[in-house]
């Protein structure tokens, strides 16, 4: 049976496939795409502070539900400022999702430095466990922090609608919208600008450089401490773009101290192991990897046992391949 | 005789004094969970007794995590998921257990174990069958949750504090999740004859039958059929998977009481004290300063640590077992939770990684301190509270600082002293200040509990920031070594140059 042409609704073509199967295959293909560029952007953050201080940012889920909080509500805000509220049939213009966004960022990057000064700094010649320990004390305390009634709450909230909803493209009974192209496009341009300037830029030698090995970099002339602020203050931002981009493809949001927020950090961070931990292309890799297994294990055996298989496969690679798909193949010999 | 093996046997010290020191603990703990049971428990409210209880239990899991966390140095987040193992296994023999052998799922324990009110507690013995059948499901949690600790502490052998963390996490993710695909739980039901035993003639005098509901789906057909079978037909292992699933495992008979989670804590803190001092300890520990030295000094490293993993699993299954058995608690999958995780290390953390006396003071802080600030303290009541500890403080300083360390005068003491009488007596003259506001703000309550979590936290990065090794580091509370950090207890320069080479 060749494929037909259908009018859709908002003007868009179709096309119709002949079977459900491969309608359900492509769904689970688009999903695992923008999920996986979620994890990307918030594995790049694990990956480069590992890279750097060689200690695992706990805290970095907690800046992704705060990038989604402020954006909500900044956008809150910015709606209670115009006559109309915004929704899906009569959204704002472009502009008011792109501002949202850079102010999340800024605002998140900011956080992290905070934290990174007062938390981690102290630090730097301590035992690891003292710092992942430490690491742990910031992601209760910013939680508990964003879950008091003065600052977001309990409840979950969703963002008002800043897209309007559009579908471009429909393969079969697949739709793609415009929001689930403006999702990917943002991650994937946030991660085509990390990956310019890491490999083609002074200041992205200099953190090549720190992660390779501070007191060299140190003896080279590199403001270390700079650097690593910096480096900071990027994960966070990206994290940041992750949880909007979250809050604006699921809407509703959860409370800051929600268990999910923690096991997707979880999560990213195993798509960060898996693509290399240290290695920014391989954080991008792995994310699409987590994604992938996640929604296919999901679709095709059972929904409620995603988290086994992401951990699952944490624990395959960590025993057989510590490095990472893009690391190397070797383990420490003592 | 060889002489020389004379010579070591009589160097050897006797005996009954040897054993009586060193079962003395253990026969003085079980003592006094007798008389926490028998004597305290009577004059207690309800509420306090419950909150004694949680102590408990919370001092048997941090004290269980201590002898993997403190003592090995292998950082596990994952303590939950054998606390919820434990606990389910413990939890399937006593349900079980219970319906097989009574048929209900009542308490039949004895004086020393928890009963309804109802039941009259003159009419019961000091052990009863119900209590060996909690001990032997406790028995089993116990080594459920250590087969569990095995097949965790094997990956861990190649894994660095970092990522060590992260799978042992990862793995109490995945007993959650697999908790949860669990199916329901089996509620007993008294069924016709016909519809258990179809086809076998009735017996004379029994009509129905105390049987189990299977729901069975026909996947062919799609059709879902009750299939009934009798409780006393059913073996183990048809109801090991019907825990409850999501909706968490419910109806246990609620067999904990203060005595035996005290006796659980004793024999905890008596064996992890004991396993300090033998020569796992020193393998242990030395693990955990140097993990390649150890290796080098023929420390088997890979032993010891999946010894440390099993040996904590075991304990905390106990405590799970416990957990699962007190009323008001209900097991469920979020029990095997990072959130959980975190509060057991939270109270290790705190108390000083290592140091079995630390960890057994901040679990009992830990545990009382979301009840007193519940209770919405006042603010002047408060204030009054801060003055009696600096004056505390300042008296205890000097007396340190006197008998101690044998320094003239009173130093920094005399200053907190003071600072604690006068704020005490701000404390006290502030209400009748002409001014409104004073008055108003020192009446005021002080609801402190949303902000619990975010006091744990900020402790914990204070901790790590100013004191890394916890509140005693890797000593007990009664070693000297655990208070040098106070000024006057540590050497002065006068001392130590007159304890130099003269």
């Amino acid at each position: 049976m060749r494929p037909e042409r259908t009018a859709r609704k908002g003007g868009a073509t179709g096309i119709v496939l002949p079977s459900a199967r491969v309608d359900q295959f492509l769904q689970t293909l688009k999903d695992s795409i923008a999920i996986g560029s979620l994890y990307a952007l918030i594995a790049l953050g694990y990956t480069m502070v590992y890279g750097i201080l060689k200690f695992i940012n706990f805290a970095h889920s907690d800046i992704v539900v705060l990038g989604a909080w402020v954006s909500l509500t900044l956008a809150r805000w910015l709606e209670a400022q115009t006559a109309a509220a915004w929704t899906a049939a009569s959204p704002p213009g472009f502009y008011v999702g792109v501002f949202v966004l850079i102010a999340a960022m800024a605002f998140c990057g900011l956080v992290g430095f905070t934290i990174e000064r007062l938390a981690y700094k102290p630090l730097r010649k301590a035992p690891r466990l003292n710092v992942l320990i430490t690491a742990i004390g910031v992601s209760l305390f910013l939680q508990n922090i964003g879950q008091l009634e003065r600052a977001f709450g309990t409840r979950p909230a969703s963002i008002p609608a800043l897209l309007p909803d559009r579908t471009l493209v429909a393969i079969g009974r697949v739709n793609i919208t415009l929001l689930d192209l403006v999702g990917v496009g943002t991650a994937l341009t946030l991660m085509v600008a990390l990956e310019w300037l890491i490999f083609h830029t002074k200041l992205g030698r200099a953190m090549r450089a720190v992660s390779h090995s501070t007191t060299t970099a140190s003896l080279m002339g590199i403001p270390v401490n700079r650097v690593i602020s910096f480096t900071f203050v990027l994960g966070s931002a990206l994290a940041a773009a992750g949880g909007f981009l979250w809050a604006l493809k699921y809407q509703q949001i959860k409370q800051t101290a929600d268990t999910s927020w923690t096991l997707l950090g979880l999560k990213a961070f195993v798509a960060a192991v898996v693509g290399g931990i240290g290695n920014v292309r391989g954080a991008m890799l792995g994310g699409l990897a987590i994604g992938t297994l996640e929604m296919f294990g999901s679709a095709y055996y059972r929904s409620s046992m995603a988290d086994v298989y992401v951990f699952g496969l944490l624990i395959i690679v960590l025993l057989v391949r510590p490095g990472g798909i893009l690391g190397k193949a070797t383990v420490d010999k003592v | 005789m060889h002489p020389l093996s004379e010579k070591a046997r009589s160097l050897r010290p006797a005996l009954a004094p040897t054993l009586f020191r060193s079962v003395m603990p253990l026969v003085v703990g079980l003592g006094l969970a007798l008389v926490m049971q028998m004597l305290v428990k009577p004059h207690i409210g309800d509420y306090p007794a419950k909150l004694v209880l949680d102590i408990g239990i919370a001092i048997s899991l941090a004290v269980s995590l201590t002898m993997v966390n403190g003592f090995t140095g292998q950082f596990s987040m994952g303590h939950a998921g054998f606390l919820a193992v434990g606990g389910y296994a413990a939890g399937v023999v006593t349900y079980y257990g219970s319906l097989r052998i009574w048929g209900d799922r009542l308490t039949h324990g004895g004086i020393l174990s928890g009963r309804p009110m109802s039941v009259d507690a003159a009419t019961l013995s000091w052990i009863a069958s119900g209590d060996l059948l909690f001990l032997g499901a406790l028995l089993v949690g116990g080594l459920v949750a250590a087969i569990l600790g095995f097949l965790v502490g094997l990956p861990s052998l190649r894994l660095r504090g970092d990522y060590l963390a992260i799978v042992t996490l990862g793995f109490g993710e995945i007993v959650r999740v697999l908790i949860q695909q669990t199916e329901a739980t089996l509620k007993p039901e008294m069924v016709e004859w016909e519809l258990v035993h179809p086809g076998v003639p009735k017996p004379a005098g029994v009509e129905r039958v105390l049987s189990y509901g299977f729901d069975v789906i026909d996947p062919i057909l799609n059709v879902n059929t009750r299939v009934y079978q009798a409780i006393a037909d059913t073996p183990p292992w048809d109801v090991t998977t019907h825990v409850g699933g999501a909706l968490g495992f419910t109806g246990l008979p609620k067999y904990t009481s203060l005595f035996w989670v005290y006796a659980v804590a004793a024999v905890t803190i008596f064996v992890a004290y004991r396993l300090k001092q033998s020569t796992y300890g020193r393998a242990f520990l030395s693990i955990r300063e140097d993990e390649i030295a150890a290796e080098a000094m023929g420390v088997n490293t890979t032993r010891y640590k999946v010894w440390a993993f099993v040996i904590a699993a075991f304990f905390a299954g106990v405590a799970g077992g416990l957990f699962g058995h007190t009323l008001g608690v209900g097991l469920s999958a979020e029990s095997a939770g990072f959130q959980k995780s975190f509060d057991i290390i939270i109270m290790v953390v705190l108390g000083g990684l290592g140091s079995i006396s630390g960890a057994l003071i901040a679990a009992a802080v830990v545990t009382f301190l979301p009840e007193l600030l519940r209770m919405g303290v006042e603010l002047r009541t408060m204030g009054l509270f801060c003055a009696g500890c600096l004056v505390v403080w300042g008296v205890v300083a000097m007396v340190i600082r006197r008998l101690a360390a044998k320094r003239p005068g009173t130093g920094l003491g005399l200053v907190i002293l003071l600072g604690g009488v006068g704020l005490g007596c701000f404390a006290i003259i502030a209400p009748h200040i002409g001014s409104s506001w004073l008055s108003g703000l020192s009446g005021s309550k002080l609801d402190l509990s949303p902000y619990r979590l975010i006091i744990y936290a900020l402790a914990l990065i204070l901790i790590m920031i100013f004191r890394p090794k916890g509140l005693f580091g890797v000593h007990e509370v009664w070693e000297r070594a655990s208070w040098t950090w106070l000024p006057w207890l540590r050497k002065t320069r006068r001392a130590s140059a007159e304890g130099g080479p003269a």
